[in-house]
C-alpha cells in the first residue's frame, strides 16, 4: 500500500442472500443479490473521491463496508497501512474514530430530544475522550466554530428542529470532526437541502477537508457537484466501477459507454434544448442485481455491444492512460 | 400583462391570487398575490425554493387546497371561466382533470400495492366516464403506449415497475379525460439521471402528440431549461421574475433572487472552483419582512426595497419582474 493512501479497498463484495420462493427451496436454487461485487479503490490522503451512480448500484453498500457497519462476503479493507478488514475490540474502536460518517437525512440522524451540545458529546463520552465536562465542552465549541456554527454557546442549547437542514448537516459535520478522524464517509449529505444552500454546505465542507487534511469519500448520484467537489471520480454500475480518474477526464473525455450515458442525460442550464428529444445512447432499464447479466454487466444496455461482451469474462479496470481506468475491453475502438 | 391577455390563445389565466393556510399561529402566506398566464402549447416553468409555494400554487390552480390553506382572493380563469367561486359538484363534473389535471409529487409511490396498474387505471377512468371493461381496457392500453409502456403493463402490481415506468403510469393517468392543461409538481425529482431524461422525452413528445399545455414545477433551474418555453420564478409567495427560457439562459435574468438561483446550478461541463449561494433561508411566511420579500438577503438591495414592495412590472416586451432595481433600470 503506497503511502499515500490512507484507505485502500481490494476487490470488496457484499452478497445478500434474499428469501426464496418455495419452488426455489425445493429445488435447492439460492437467491442472491450481488450489492456490491468486486469493488477495488484508493482513497489517497488529503483526496476528496466521489463515488458516484444511480441507485441500486451499491454506492451505499460501500459506504456502508468502509464504514464496517456492514460484514464483507468477500474483499479486504486497509486502513492507513493496516489490515482493517477483521479488526476487532480495541482495534475496531480505533478504526471507528478515525473513520467518520456524514449520513444524508440531516433531520433522522440526531436524536431529536438532544440538544446539540449533546449530539455532539455523545461520541467524546462512547470514546473516553475529554476527561471531565469542561474540557469536552471545549472540544463542542472548537468543532462547532470549525463548521461556523456562530455564535457557538447559541447553537449548543439548540435542539434540532430549531436548526435549518444547512445547519443540521454543519452539526453532523461538526460531530464528526469532534472525534479529529482521517477520513470522511459522506454519503449524500447534500441531497436533501435545498439548492441555495447545497453549495455553501459542500464549500465548507471542502474548507474543513482542506484545512485540516482530511481525506474524503463522497458517495453521490449528482454528477455535476461531483465535478466540483472531488479530486477524483469512480463511477458505479451494478455494484462495480466501471470507469474512475480525474473530474475532468470522466466527464470530459470519459470512455466507458455507461459514463457517457449518465453525462449525457444530465439536465444543463443552457438554452435551446425545449424543442428537441435527447438522445440517450442507452438501452432499457438496469437489471436486477440479483441477475447480473453474464460477461460485461453493462453488454444488454450497450449500444457498442459485441458478443464477446457477453461470451467472454467480465473486463477488469484497467489504464486507459495515466491515472484514467475503464473496465470496457472496447474503449478504444468507440 | 397587456402583451400576454390579447392573446386569443391563452388556456390558464390567473390574476391576483392568493392562497393561505390558517394555522393557530396566524395565517401562512404561501402564495400570496400571484399572476401569469399560459399560452396553448406552451410549457411554462416554475421554480424556487422549498416552501416558496410552487406546490400550493398548482393546488390551488386545481382549487384543492389542502386544508387549513383557503384561497382568499383572486382569479383562477381555466379556458376563459373563473373556477375559484364554481361550487366543489361543479368544478368536479366539468373542471377537474378534463379540463385541467395534475401529476402530484411523489404521486408514483402512492399507486396502491394490492390492485394491479390495471384495476388502478380502470377506476379512474370508471369514476368519470362509465364504459364497459373491455372498451376501458382498451383505452388504458393506448395510454400506455402513449407513454412508452408495453400494455401488458397493466396486469402488473406497482412493485413489480421501476420507478421510471410507475412514474410513467401516473403520467397517462392524468391524461384520460383528455385535459388541455396538465401541472407536472417535480416529476422527475426522485428519479435517476437517465431516468430523468427519459421521463422528461416522454413529456416533451406527449406535449406534442395531444397539444398539451403544461406547467412544470420544479426546484432545479437546469431541468427548466430542458422543458419550459417561460420561466416563473418563485420566492416567498410571491413571483420574482417571469421570462422566457432564452432570457433567463442566454441573456441574463434581472431579478437578483434569479440570477443567484442561476449560479447556484451546478453545469456539469463547466469547470469553476467555487460553486455561488444564497446566504440565509427563506422568510417564515407567517410574518413576511416588509418592502420586497426578498430585501433581507439581497445584496442589490437599497432602502426603498425594505420599505416598499415592488409590483411586478413588464420591464420589457414579455420579460416580468418586481424589482425595483429592474423597474428603474
Amino acid at each position: 500500500m503506497p503511502e499515500n493512501t490512507i484507505l485502500e479497498v481490494s476487490n470488496l463484495s457484499k452478497h445478500f442472500s434474499v428469501r426464496r420462493s418455495l419452488g426455489q427451496i425445493v429445488s435447492g436454487r439460492k437467491s442472491v443479490v450481488r450489492a456490491v461485487d468486486g469493488v477495488s479503490f484508493a482513497v489517497r490522503r488529503q483526496e476528496i473521491l466521489g463515488l458516484v451512480g444511480e441507485s441500486g448500484c451499491g454506492k451505499t453498500t460501500t459506504g456502508k463496508l468502509v464504514m464496517k457497519l456492514l460484514e464483507p462476503t468477500a474483499g479486504g479493507i486497509r486502513f492507513d497501512g493496516r489490515e482493517a478488514t477483521n479488526a476487532a475490540g480495541e482495534e475496531l474502536a480505533h478504526y471507528r474514530r478515525q473513520v467518520q460518517m456524514i449520513f444524508q437525512d440531516p433531520y433522522a440522524s440526531m436524536n431529536p430530544r438532544f440538544k446539540i451540545r449533546d449530539v455532539l458529546e455523545e461520541p467524546l463520552l462512547i470514546h473516553g475522550l475529554g476527561a471531565n465536562r469542561s474540557e469536552r465542552e471545549e472540544l463542542i465549541r472548537q468543532a462547532l466554530a470549525e463548521v461556523k456554527l456562530t455564535p457557538v454557546e447559541d447553537f449548543m442549547g439548540r435542539f434540532p428542529h430549531m436548526l435549518s437542514g444547512g445547519q443540521r448537516q454543519r452539526a453532523a459535520t461538526a460531530r464528526t470532526l469532534i472525534l479529529s478522524p482521517a477520513l470522511l464517509v459522506a454519503d449524500e449529505p447534500v441531497s436533501m437541502i435545498d439548492l441555495s444552500t447545497r453549495a455553501e454546505i459542500l464549500a465548507m465542507m471542502k474548507e474543513v477537508q482542506r484545512k485540516l487534511g482530511l481525506s474524503f469519500l463522497y458517495i453521490t448520484h449528482d454528477l455535476s457537484t461531483a465535478r466540483y467537489f472531488t479530486d477524483r471520480i469512480a463511477v458505479m454500475y451494478l455494484g462495480r466501477i466501471v470507469e474512475i480518474g480525474t473530474p475532468d477526464d470522466v466527464v470530459d473525455r470519459s470512455v466507458h459507454p455507461y459514463t457517457r450515458a449518465l453525462i449525457s442525460a444530465v439536465c444543463e442550464p443552457v438554452s435551446g434544448r425545449v424543442k428537441t428529444i435527447k438522445e440517450l445512447p442507452i438501452r432499457g432499464e438496469i437489471p436486477s442485481a440479483a441477475a447480473i447479466p453474464p460477461g460485461c454487466r453493462f453488454h444488454p444496455r450497450c449500444l457498442f455491444a459485441r458478443p464477446e461482451c457477453r461470451e467472454q469474462p467480465e473486463p477488469e479496470l484497467a489504464e486507459t492512460w495515466t491515472g484514467h481506468l475503464a473496465a470496457c475491453r472496447r474503449w478504444k475502438e468507440i | 400583462m397587456g402583451a400576454t391577455k390579447a392573446m386569443t390563445d391563452t388556456v390558464v389565466d390567473v390574476e391576483n391570487l392568493s392562497l393561505h393556510y390558517f394555522t393557530s399561529k396566524g395565517a401562512v402566506r404561501a402564495v400570496d398575490g400571484v399572476s401569469f398566464s399560459l399560452a396553448r402549447g406552451e410549457t411554462l416553468g416554475v421554480v424556487g425554493e422549498s416552501g416558496c409555494g410552487k406546490t400550493t400554487m398548482g393546488l390551488a390552480l386545481l382549487n384543492i387546497p389542502s386544508p387549513p390553506g383557503r384561497i382568499v382572493g383572486g382569479r383562477i380563469l381555466i379556458a376563459g371561466t373563473d373556477i375559484v367561486p364554481m361550487s366543489e359538484k361543479e368544478i368536479r363534473q366539468t373542471v377537474r382533470w378534463q379540463k385541467i389535471s395534475m401529476v402530484f409529487q411523489g404521486a408514483m409511490n402512492c399507486l396502491t400495492p394490492v390492485f394491479t396498474v390495471g384495476q388502478q387505471m380502470r377506476e379512474t377512468i370508471q369514476t368519470h366516464k362509465p364504459m364497459p371493461r373491455a372498451q376501458a381496457e382498451a383505452v388504458i392500453a393506448r395510454y400506455l403506449g402513449l407513454v412508452g409502456l408495453p400494455a401488458e403493463v397493466a396486469r402488473r402490481y406497482p412493485h413489480e415497475l421501476s420507478g421510471g415506468m410507475k412514474q410513467r403510469v401516473v403520467i397517462a393517468t392524468a391524461l384520460f379525460l383528455e385535459p388541455r392543461v396538465v401541472i407536472l409538481d417535480e416529476p422527475t425529482t426522485a428519479l435517476d439521471v437517465i431516468v430523468q431524461a427519459q421521463i422528461i422525452n416522454v413529456i416533451k413528445t406527449l406535449k406534442r402528440e395531444m397539444d398539451l399545455s403544461l406547467i412544470f414545477i420544479t426546484h432545479d433551474l437546469a431541468t427548466e431549461a430542458e422543458v419550459a418555453d417561460r420561466i416563473l420564478v418563485m420566492y416567498a409567495g410571491k413571483v420574482a421574475e417571469i421570462a422566457a427560457n432564452e432570457q433567463v439562459f442566454d441573456r441574463q435574468p434581472c431579478h437578483p433572487y434569479t440570477k443567484r438561483l442561476l449560479a447556484a446550478t451546478p453545469r456539469l461541463h463547466e469547470k469553476v472552483s467555487e460553486l455561488a449561494f444564497i446566504p440565509g433561508t427563506p422568510p417564515d411566511l407567517l410574518d413576511p419582512p416588509a418592502g420586497c420579500r426578498f430585501h433581507p438577503r439581497c445584496p442589490e438591495a437599497f432602502d426603498r426595497c425594505a420599505r416598499e414592495e415592488p409590483p411586478l412590472v413588464e420591464i420589457e416586451p414579455g420579460h416580468l419582474a418586481a424589482c425595483w432595481r429592474c423597474i428603474n433600470a
